[in-house]
């Protein structure tokens, strides 16, 4: 096994990237941060702060040092997770965000498990029926979905399911009258709500996500639709499918079980990447449907123009790209036997 | 290096059309044929159109509130009705087109050069420049592209124009990373290095002899990225962060319309179309040029 250095050079070629990048992502935040109209003092001290008081805090925030120093300050503070405390709040950053996470990944693993079990029958169906009717009412089918714009979905959605038909619960994670029933466990209402056995609460909450989680699901199942449909294709051309065709194997098992076995792991990749993609998504549609999540909590530290809270609310998206960039690298290592 | 084509060359191929025209009019003879293409096409066209006329064609003055006539369901005077403050949505609608206009035409003009240039740059010297350009475009990439325009505005203050150069700086790493791949393929030709033999400094192979090999897969991939462009302004003018009211810009109306939306539908469904319309249409072309310039599936026929 003296091979070692083979397998561990990409490896730690891709740690140095991965490194490098974050770093980028630390500049950008700063500077951002530094181009805000925002002045971190007046923040802090209010509008009616004497002079004294004024300079004290200027400096304490270390406003007097030149930028590169005040960036190090950046990646000490960073380093320590200490992200500052938030205006809007005055509650740590950190601790505000960790608050406001779990409503957004409910949300987010619900869309997903919808935009995949969509998008992935319907892009095997489009290859197999390559330029037939079905491939090309499949095409504008998620072409749709990729071009709603997904804020206006919501109301149109709100509009006709809940205000005219009445089938779902309306904005907000639940009805307001079980709003503060269930203890916050893990902050997952699903979870919680089951856990405590309020199986009222937890009706009302899945009323509530089923709208958002769908919304968001189809708009992501236009992606995982046209991939599948392109991995598809190239297996479709290759030998071994018509091997199996010739041979008398029913369509249904050339199609699932040959070709489909073989565009799993791209398939696991693509999933990933959609999954960061509804982040976009989720801060438009938490703002229509009143969703305490973490989109919501952007787009206010945003209006209120609040700096920590702000930069670290970007820090943490990028992060989450680039982590779920990798895990998609590293699936892709452990499940293609080709890349070991 | 007469093998590029240039608006200049005389004596065409074929009668009529000047040379460098006759692989459009093939391309668009191509995306006609197809109905989903053809779809997209005729969307723009008619953008384009209202652009363009929707001073002459719309009804009212978009900016005039009627304070008499507000919240008016759509009817034989007002098409699409009128909002909160009695404005016509129809001919606001129409004005909102030449916005849309703007953010897609000044977006291409910022993001197609950055792009190219970082991209062509970056492949043709390789080595140690190549990985500084990459990491940095690599950067940009690791977030989406709304969440970092938000971010961009917040720094620079709401308005249009800021949105425009917020988006414009998320949409080029795309573009930079295809100049990138498109330079590699023929960095090493033949006629690179004649080019570098006759004496020919850096900037000039790579605007006069990689630029133009680059051009057309980049215009499309531009075409690609015009939905989520669109996407992404209606989204910063949905949360206030775009175009300001009284402006209007089809997301900002859908904003204000969402606190009439229960008993005025209207406010809000017809800017929506609007939007879902246009980006389809880039998203249908998108692919129907995808189909007519991979030369894969063609040999699939």
């Amino acid at each position: 096994m003296l091979r070692n250095p083979g397998w561990l050079s990409p490896l730690l070629r891709q740690a140095g990237t991965i490194l490098v990048t974050l770093l980028g992502l630390l500049v950008l935040t700063f500077v951002i941060g530094r181009l805000m109209p925002v002045d971190p003092v007046r923040a802090i001290v209010g509008e009616e702060a004497t002079r004294e008081v004024y300079e004290h805090v200027y400096q304490q925030l270390g406003l007097d040092r030149p930028l590169w120093q005040q960036f190090l300050m950046y990646l000490r503070d960073v380093a320590s997770l200490d992200f500052g405390t938030s205006l809007r709040t005055g509650q740590p950053v950190l601790q505000d965000i960790l608050h406001v996470l779990p409503a957004t990944i409910e949300l987010a693993t619900f869309a997903i498990v919808i935009g995949a079990g969509l998008g992935i029958p319907l892009g095997v169906i489009a290859a197999v029926k390559k330029d037939r009717w079905q491939d090309h009412a499949i095409r504008v089918f998620s072409l749709t979905g990729h071009s709603m714009p997904i804020f206006w979905t919501g109301m149109i959605g709100l509009l006709v399911f809940y205000a005219a038909l009445g089938w779902v619960g309306g904005a907000g994670r639940m009805d307001q009258f079980y709003i503060g029933l269930v203890p916050d466990v893990t902050g997952f209402l699903l979870i919680d709500s089951a856990l405590a056995g309020e199986w009222d609460v937890f009706r009302s909450a899945v009323n509530h996500l089923i709208l958002p989680a769908s919304l968001l699901g189809y708009s992501s199942s236009a992606y995982i639709c046209r991939m599948t449909r392109s991995f598809m294709l190239d297996q479709i051309g290759q030998e071994y499918v018509t091997t199996a065709r010739v041979k008398g194997l029913s369509e249904r098992r050339t199609i699932w079980g040959h070709a489909f076995g073989n565009i799993r792991v791209q398939l696991v990749t693509i999933v990933a990447l959609a999954y960061g993609a509804l982040l976009e998504g989720a801060v438009l549609i938490e703002t229509v449907f009143a969703w305490p999540g973490f989109g919501q909590y952007l787009t206010s530290v945003l209006r209120m123009g609040d700096m920590n809270a702000l930069m670290t609310c970007v820090l943490l998206v990028g992060v989450i790209f680039i982590a779920l960039n990798l895990i998609s690298d590293l699936l892709y290592r452990v499940f293609d036997p080709r890349t070991r | 290096m007469t093998m590029i084509p240039t608006e200049t060359g005389h004596a065409p191929a074929r009668p009529r059309l000047p040379r460098a025209l006759v692989p459009l009019a093939n391309i668009l003879g191509f995306l006609w044929r197809s109905p989903t293409s053809a779809f997209g096409l005729i969307v723009l066209g008619l953008l384009i159109a209202m652009a363009l006329l929707g001073p002459v064609l719309a009804p009212y003055d978009p900016y005039a509130q009627d304070l008499q006539a507000t919240l008016q369901a759509p009817s034989a005077a007002h098409w699409f009705g009128t909002d909160e403050l009695g404005r016509d949505i129809l001919s606001r609608l129409l004005f909102g087109a030449a916005i849309t206009l703007r953010i897609i035409f000044l977006v291409t003009i910022v993001v197609g050069p950055i792009g190219m240039a970082v991209g062509t740059v970056a492949g043709y010297f390789g080595g140690r420049v190549d990985t500084v350009l990459m990491r940095v475009t690599d950067i940009f990439l690791s977030f989406p592209s709304l969440i970092l325009s938000l971010a961009f505005v917040a720094a620079l203050g709401p308005s249009l124009n800021n949105a425009i150069i917020a988006i414009s700086l998320t949409a080029w790493p795309p573009i930079a990373r295809l100049a990138r791949a498109e330079t590699l393929t023929f960095r090493k030709a033949d006629y690179i290095s004649a080019a570098r033999l006759q004496g020919a400094s850096p900037a000039r192979i790579i605007w006069k002899s990689i630029v133009p090999m680059c051009l057309p897969s980049v215009v499309i991939r531009l075409t690609l990225n015009m939905a989520t462009v669109i996407l992404t302004a209606a989204g910063l003018g949905f949360l206030g962060l775009g175009a300001q009211p009284p402006m209007p810009e089809w997301g900002a109306m859908i904003a204000t319309g969402r606190r009439y939306m229960i008993d005025s539908w209207w406010l809000v469904t017809f800017p929506g179309i609007a939007i879902l319309l246009v980006s389809l249409a880039f998203n249908l072309l998108g692919d129907g040029l995808r189909d007519a310039l991979d030369p894969k599936q063609m040999n699939r026929r």
